[in-house]
């Protein structure tokens, strides 16, 4: 079965994030607006005015209340989605904990942007960073037709019996929030039939009048340390649950992203460049020139950030002879970015070879071509067994 | 790794249900008191009932009876009671636990 083919339209990643959640047909659909995912908020509103989407929208007065009303409404049985960025999210940071601790199955765009200390409207992942450890699942994404159809993926994975986890979907703020591209809308019966698999599996429990249920129970002792067990379980059981609904999107729609990883002329290199979001297309068309120059590198984009997609990243980074990593963010406390350092505890598996880390692309500055030759090229030279610099912010050697 | 330990709660989450059908924590172990009902006092108006913080007193068709599985003993209905109906006697006075 294969779906039609959809309705080609130029529209910015925000907008394409809000039509996914048109198409997903929501119950609630609530979010606060933030600098730059505003227009998600505004474009759902433009839908539920047209009576293109039916969902209830709350007027919430902040990103916690917008959290805890999709929170509820999902623990209550019904589709959820919301959007934030930054400031917003970290906001809504006790409500985001509960809501992963719930298990209840929330579907969040997040507009990536730098998070509060030094005042920035601008691009940046820290906000991925800051909320890493909430037991949320963690996706990035790298241009508007990928976050359209991610998000639509991000209900089968949120909402399927054996993973029950909210889902955060992230796109660079600015760089993809505002972008205009070609788009491929699928028709919303093509997404019905999509989803549908939802419908034959088993049905979570859910808070309904006349029925007295409880949810967020006093976990004691062993309790909590078996609910806590569970969330990690799910977690883990979500990075296979990912690659299968890939596969399955494929299949349907003609589309795929590669799941938890997404490998670019990976086979036969010797060194491996790994970034994540809108950096790894700038790095997959550098790839491609410097593959013409004779240099065998790859590109491996990390899409699924939580659960790390440890077992793919091993498969794709064993036996290369350097890998270079460009983080949009940083680690506090660490010397390096964030997805260096997680590289890093993998070495033992994939072998102890040179990881070079890089910070570039902070508060809106460009993660250029020349930027990415320079990585290459360095990589490229500790892989012949060259000293190198471990730890590089790149515009600060400029 | 062995997981020997029986799961408590039989979803994912935290959900619990008074009527045993999820999880139900021993919460009554905690309490060292328990309401008694004064059935003649008793106007079977529920305001108990409507208080009791775990959700646990029984509708038994004239009154309420408290669930001594979960009741904690904190006393909130015999105080909300406007007939003082319901009285909170020490557990040792007891030879069962309910």
């Amino acid at each position: 079965m294969k779906a039609k083919k959809g309705t080609v339209r130029v529209i910015t990643g925000n907008a394409a994030a809000a039509y996914a959640a048109m198409l997903c047909r929501p119950d609630v659909a609530t979010s606060y607006p933030i600098t730059p995912m505003s227009e998600v908020a505004e474009q759902l509103s433009t839908f539920r005015a047209e009576g293109v989407m039916n969902a209830e929208m709350v007027e919430v007065e902040g990103e916690n209340s917008a959290m805890n009303v999709v929170a509820a409404a999902s623990i209550a049985g019904g589709r959820t989605f919301t959007a934030t960025s930054s400031w917003g999210l970290v906001y809504m940071y006790d409500a985001l904990l509960q809501a992963a601790g719930f298990r209840a199955p929330v579907v969040m765009a997040i507009a990536n942007r730098e998070t509060p200390g030094i005042l920035a409207v601008s691009s940046g992942q820290q906000d991925i960073i800051a909320t890493r450890d909430s037991g949320w699942i963690q996706i990035i994404v790298e241009n508007c037709q990928e976050i359209l159809d991610q998000i639509i993926m991000a209900f089968r994975l949120a909402e399927d019996y054996d993973i029950q986890l909210p889902v955060m979907v992230n796109y660079d703020g600015f760089y993809l929030s505002y972008l205009s591209e070609a788009v491929a809308i699928p028709a919303i019966e093509d997404v019905d039939k999509f989803l549908d698999p939802l419908k034959m599996q088993p049905q979570r429990p859910k808070l309904q009048p006349g029925v007295p249920l409880g949810c967020g129970t006093h976990g004691i002792e062993i309790g909590f340390m078996e609910l806590r067990y569970k969330h990690c379980q799910a977690l883990q059981r979500a990075l296979k649950k990912v690659d299968a609904i890939d596969a399955e999107f494929k299949e349907f729609f003609g589309r795929s992203y590669g799941g938890q990883i997404e490998e670019y002329r990976t086979e036969d290199a010797e060194i491996i460049i790994l970034t994540s979001g809108g950096a790894a297309g700038t790095t997959r068309a550098v790839v491609d020139a410097k593959r013409a120059e004779g240099v065998k590198v790859g590109l491996v984009k990390l899409r699924l950030f939580r659960p790390f997609p440890e077992e793919r990243l091993v498969q794709a980074l064993k036996g290369k002879k350097a890998i270079g990593v460009i983080d949009r963010s940083v680690a506090y406390g660490w010397n390096g970015g964030p997805i260096y350092t997680e590289l890093r505890m993998l070495s033992p598996k994939i072998g102890f070879v040179p990881i070079l880390s890089y910070i570039d692309g902070l508060a809106n500055m460009d993660i250029t071509i020349p930027h990415i030759e320079r990585v290459i090229n360095e990589v490229n030279a500790a892989a012949k067994g060259k000293s190198y610099q471990e730890v590089t912010w790149i515009p600060l050697e400029e | 790794m062995v997981i020997k330990h029986k799961n408590i709660f039989e979803t994912e989450n935290a959900w619990s249900n008074a009527d045993k059908l999820l999880l139900c924590l021993d919460t009554g172990s905690w309490r060292t008191e328990r309401p008694v009902l004064d059935q003649a006092k008793c106007n079977y108006c529920g305001l108990c009932a409507l208080y009791c913080p775990p959700q646990c007193m029984l509708d038994k068709g004239d009154h309420f009876e408290s669930n001594l599985a979960y009741c904690k003993g904190c006393g909130i209905c015999a105080h909300e009671c406007p007939r003082g109906a319901l009285t909170m006697v020490p557990e040792r006075e007891f030879d069962n636990e309910g």
